[in-house]
């Protein structure tokens, strides 16, 4: 029993993570009708930056804060400078533009870094707290942090009159304009967001993970998983989907390991955990493609 | 009297296709003008330009000085208002959010504040509707909120595309009531593209009719109306 609390604790801080990257990919998809494939690559890219910030001497939260930032501003400035020129451009078009940025952040990130794996420092005391050690302090404040951020984002788009000018500009861009919003600068502003809580994830969990340029690639399926479960066009859906998916693959593993243990046949366990992950893409594709609280959109053609 | 908004030689392109061909047209400060003529006729293609919402080339000048080049955005901030065609309701925000979202641009909080009192003694309906989301309104309510999230933003000029269109014959009646009052009250100049013409000539001081994208016949409702061969020929009824 206890050991299965504790899978689900552990799935719920995987969740969280999930659940910023979805929700980045969600910001973006809803105002532009694209997933951007480099959005882990983007949120790792920040990780180093907070990283080589520690190395120079920063504390944790000093470089979190700054890695972030940093993030936001390249993020706006990749709308501006690469995206905004291919406004018209067929999708295909952009999904190749988003490739292609996946890979250089990657390879960017490797010539000056390098792919040696490197261990990332954790802001959170080390001793665990809660039922008897059920609860890692690290677990428990990547849970934390991202119910802050969580909150922040929603208070933002619900109550300021800047939120609510991005969620119009996402909803009915011309309508938008005729109301004098600047659109194209709320899409820059929504790709700033996005970056900055892809650094927010990438962050968190690369004490987990270790920091390396592919840390983010399962991390990304991840999060398209919970993203689609939840209706890759409701934000807080996606929010739900990432933290089920996060719960869902420890206790598929979890499941597995029992069996195992009592029937002595390995059927599923760690090694399929990102195999649950997809199966979930597909399950959802073909079930229910507006996932569990989106709607499908209906369009004429 | 000069005209606040003037319109010449205004073509338009969709791509390749030409949708106008020289239009021009005056709108006198505090007037009522209104556009007539059958479909593809010009005239949602003509309120789009002058928005500058479609590639264009010819003359728009408001208060004697050229827009045509200046983005949507910033035509929207020296007062006009578009309803557009289909209403352009945002679907999936609330009343209260449609209205604000409409003043975004306007930090003169008290006298938002008087606008959204004047909206709601307009259409007292939509205080009632408030917290609904948008997309759930009738199509009449969404008509209303429509004209309303003009009138949030205090425009100078408001460019009406069919406000009449797909509503019951009461509503309509209703609606061009207000049309009048707001014309009246607010001091905010009219430029209405309908079908109905009839309806627009009662309301309209000046009447332009296009024809496939160029204006054929021109002058004040009065003359237009009692013409027997414009009737037949170009309004159809």
């Amino acid at each position: 029993m206890e050991q299965f609390l504790q899978q689900v604790v552990s799935g719920l801080a995987n969740g969280a993570i999930y659940a910023c990257v979805a929700l980045a990919l969600v910001m973006i998809f809803v105002s532009t009708d694209h997933i951007n494939f480099a959005q882990g690559e983007m949120a790792m890219f920040s990780t180093y930056i907070a990283w080589q910030l520690m190395q120079w001497g920063l504390g944790f939260w000093p470089a979190f804060f700054v890695a972030i930032a940093v993030s936001f501003v390249a993020g706006v400035t990749i709308e501006r400078v690469i995206l905004r020129p291919l406004h018209a451009a067929p999708v295909l078009s952009i999904v190749v533009v988003f490739i292609g940025l996946l890979a250089i952040c990657n390879s960017v990130a490797g010539t000056i870094w390098s792919y040696l794996i490197k261990e990332f420092p954790s802001p959170f005391p080390k001793e665990q707290f809660g039922l008897s050690g059920l609860v890692g302090a690290h677990q428990f404040g990547v849970v934390l942090v991202t119910l802050v951020v969580l909150l922040l984002l929603f208070g933002f788009f619900r109550f300021t009159p800047l939120g609510l000018a991005m969620r119009a500009a996402a909803q009915n861009p011309v309508s938008a304009r005729l109301a004098g919003v600047r659109v194209d600068w709320m899409l820059a502003l929504g790709w700033g967001l996005a970056a900055a809580v892809g650094a927010v994830a990438g962050t968190m969990v690369a004490h987990i993970v270790y920091l390396d340029p592919n840390m983010m690639a399962g991390i990304l399926l991840y999060a398209f998983a919970g993203a689609l479960l939840g209706g890759i066009s409701n934000p807080g859906g996606a929010v739900l989907g990432g933290f089920i998916v996060g719960v869902l693959e420890n206790l598929v593993a979890f499941v597995g390991n029992l069996i195992e243990k009592w029937t002595g046949v390995y059927i599923i366990g760690n090694g399929e955990k990102l195999t649950v992950a997809l199966i979930i893409v597909i399950t959802v594709l073909t079930v229910k493609p507006g996932g569990l609280f989106g709607r499908i959109a209906v369009k004429r053609v | 009297m000069t005209a606040l908004l003037e319109v010449k030689d205004l073509k338009a392109y969709y791509g390749q296709t030409q949708a106008l061909h020289g239009v021009s047209f005056a709108l006198e400060q505090g007037g009522i003008t209104t556009l007539l003529g059958a479909n593809g006729a010009g005239k949602t293609t003509t309120l789009r330009a002058i928005c500058n919402m479609v590639r264009t080339e010819g003359e728009v000048s408001f208060e004697g000085r050229s827009i045509r080049a200046n983005p949507t955005e910033s035509i929207v901030r020296l007062g006009f208002a578009h309803v557009p065609e289909g209403r352009g309701t945002f679907t999936t925000l609330s009343v209260d959010e449609n209205l604000r979202i409409a003043a975004y641009t306007r930090s003169d909080k008290a006298a938002v504040k008087r606008d959204l009192e004047m909206v709601f003694e307009y259409f007292p309906r939509l205080r009632e509707r408030m917290q609904q989301q948008a997309g759930t309104l009738s199509g009449g309510e969404q008509q209303m909120l429509a004209i309303s999230r003009a009138l949030m933003l205090s425009p100078r000029v408001m460019l009406l595309d069919e406000p009449s269109f797909g509503l019951a014959p009461l509503i309509v009646v209703d609606i061009f009531r207000i049309l009048r009052r707001i014309n009246s009250e607010s001091k905010c100049s009219l430029l209405l593209v309908e079908q109905n013409a009839a309806l627009a000539l009662e309301l309209a001081d000046n009447a332009y009719v296009l024809e496939t994208g160029r204006v054929v016949m021109s002058g004040p409702s009065e003359v237009v109306k009692n013409d027997e061969n414009i009737r037949k020929s170009y309004l159809g009824y």
